[in-house]
């Protein structure tokens, strides 16, 4: 590994997909995440890669689909209005079993919203978004090593599944800055086999990328086929972290910037002698529904705590199957929950549901 | 273990943002966890500008300061503001040049630095960021000056580096005032 470097979590979401074999991107301009294209323009030409800045979100991801579909390792980036345009190019890509990353770095919604963060965004980047029955891999990172870290994971899972995949981070962490450390350029993610990439058949097999079939039995083979591939996802790439769950009675929730201001809730409560865990989500899909599960059988209670009016605490829910009590506490519009107003949400779900902490 | 939680505010061109840039980097090449993060929002030119900046010998939980070990304040503004967010015992620098009011709260440190006019003195209007940073780092110990001046050295430009010795100065004048006060036995 590098020395650290300080950088601020947009640029190195940047640097990291460059050294992980990105070499194509197109966008179009929102903030908070205006340091990725900006970082991509600068350094993408510099290895040899293209940056488009495209007319418009749509354009951009329809490059990205046919950037894929040429077998390149791709990347696009936006911010919730920009991401809402993207998803039936998102959908496309799923149909046709395209890799390539996308990145939302959150802000405030719905419509215009504001240009503060938020995580109000999870119902879309998790349960579809765009149209038909498919699934996108989401990584929620905490921090910006862990960033850089899921930038080179999303890009394996997806190339490895032919699926899109997302960085679901928020504006806190594309605005912030932390030392963060690259693994060394590896020269062999540019040779990933991709014998289906319509770069000139030859003498071989037609290549044909496309997501309509007509006939009903075809159309249900394929969904068949990438349901099967969305079960090995959830089998072998789910990720999460567990924080002192130990002896936890109380279990919190959370993920990316919320987890962070939750670890120091974690702090103050055990300072106070609250047996406080938290279970942190780091893929979003496939969500770690298994661990969360097997802590109900173990905590008295669950709190989700969210930068939205409660959309992961669904999730929550179904894991946790109501065998025990699962609170809520989010903020929105691009407030974010201090660790004052988390540690009353958690007294006050110990008090409302008699649970002992 | 010292964790320090700092809270730094002015006006837009104070130079906010890169007096919170130059001791996080600081941090950093002292080894230690480090987070900045600014205010961002729908801020517009002449309007306030903060940034927070933790520094922490154990990793970093939350980047965002709620409850900060010290706050700077280039401005009224930032005053009226920050002043009581200070965890009590917290360290307030004052830019008394852009203040006329004295600190409200007496469970504090606070140390007066007319940084604008000491800035002056060294010919340079534009480096009373650094005078109040030289505040701060003596104030608290935090990180080394040595380690501010060495990141001044990794974030300016070859052909600026001729200005350090003037950061460098503006930071002991600073540090100079914060001496004085402890001397006075605040």
């Amino acid at each position: 590994m590098s020395q650290p470097i300080l950088m601020k979590g947009n640029e190195a979401i940047a640097e990291a997909a460059i050294r992980a074999g990105c070499r194509f991107f197109a966008g179009y301009p929102i903030t908070p995440q205006n340091e990725i294209p900006e970082y991509m323009s600068r350094r993408l030409p510099e290895v040899g890669g293209a940056f488009v800045q495209a007319e418009s979100e749509v354009a951009a991801i329809n490059m990205l689909y046919g950037a894929a579909g040429a077998g390149a390792r791709c990347m696009t980036s936006s911010s919730s209005p920009g991401i809402s345009l993207k998803q039936e190019g998102i959908s496309y890509m799923a149909g046709s079993e395209l890799p390539g990353l996308i990145v939302n770095i959150v802000r405030g919604g719905p419509g215009l919203g504001t240009i503060q963060p938020a995580q109000s965004d999870y119902f879309q980047a998790t349960k579809g978004g765009g149209h038909g029955d498919y699934r996108l891999v989401v990584y929620g990172p905490d921090t910006l090593q862990e960033a850089v870290d899921m930038v080179f994971e999303a890009f394996r899972v997806s190339d490895a599944y032919r699926n899109p995949v997302m960085i679901l981070g928020d504006g806190v962490l594309g605005q912030m800055m932390e030392p963060v450390r690259f693994p060394p350029e590896d020269a062999d993610v540019h040779k990933v086999e991709k014998p289906w990439a319509t770069t000139g058949a030859g003498d071989g097999d037609t290549r044909l990328i496309c997501s309509i079939h007509l006939e009903a039995e075809e159309l249900n083979a394929h969904n068949m086929h990438l349901h099967e591939k969305y079960q090995a996802i959830k089998e072998n790439e789910t990720l999460y972290e567990e924080v002192e769950m130990e002896d936890a009675q109380l279990c919190l929730v959370a993920y990316g910037t919320t987890s962070r201001i939750c670890r120091a809730v974690i702090e103050q409560c055990r300072s106070e002698g609250m047996k406080v865990g938290m279970i942190r989500p780091i893929t979003l899909w496939p969500f770690p529904d298994k661990p969360i599960s097997e802590a109900a059988k173990k905590v008295d209670a669950f709190l989700a705590v969210e930068m939205s009016l409660g959309q992961m605490v669904e999730d929550v829910r179904l894991a946790v199957n109501g065998r025990v009590p699962v609170g809520f506490f989010g903020r929105t519009g691009g407030l974010i929950p201090t660790p004052d107003e988390i540690v009353a949400a958690l007294k006050r779900l110990v008090e409302e549901e008699g649970v002992t902490s | 273990m010292s964790k320090h939680d700092i809270i730094m505010a002015g006006f837009g061109g104070q130079g906010v943002m890169s007096m919170g840039t130059l001791l996080t980097y600081a941090g950093m090449i002292e080894g230690k966890n480090v987070s900045w993060i600014p205010s961002y929002g729908p801020e517009m030119r002449g309007g306030t500008a903060n940034c927070s900046v933790v520094i922490s010998d154990s990793p970093i939980a939350s980047p965002l300061v709620t409850k900060p070990t010290a706050v700077i304040a280039m401005n009224l503004p930032s005053l009226d503001k920050f002043e009581s967010w200070l965890e009590p015992g917290g360290v307030l620098i004052i830019n008394s040049s852009m203040v006329n009011r004295k600190a409200q709260r007496d469970d504090i440190i606070v140390v007066e630095v007319p940084a604008n006019e000491v800035a002056q003195e060294l010919g340079s209007s534009r480096i009373a960021n650094m005078v109040a940073l030289g505040a701060y780092v003596t104030a608290t110990g935090a990180v080394k000056a040595e380690s501010v001046l060495d990141s001044l050295k990794e974030a300016l430009p070859a052909h600026r580096h001729n200005l350090i010795p003037l950061n460098k100065e503006a930071l002991e004048r600073g540090g100079a005032f914060a001496q004085q006060d402890r001397s006075s036995g605040r």
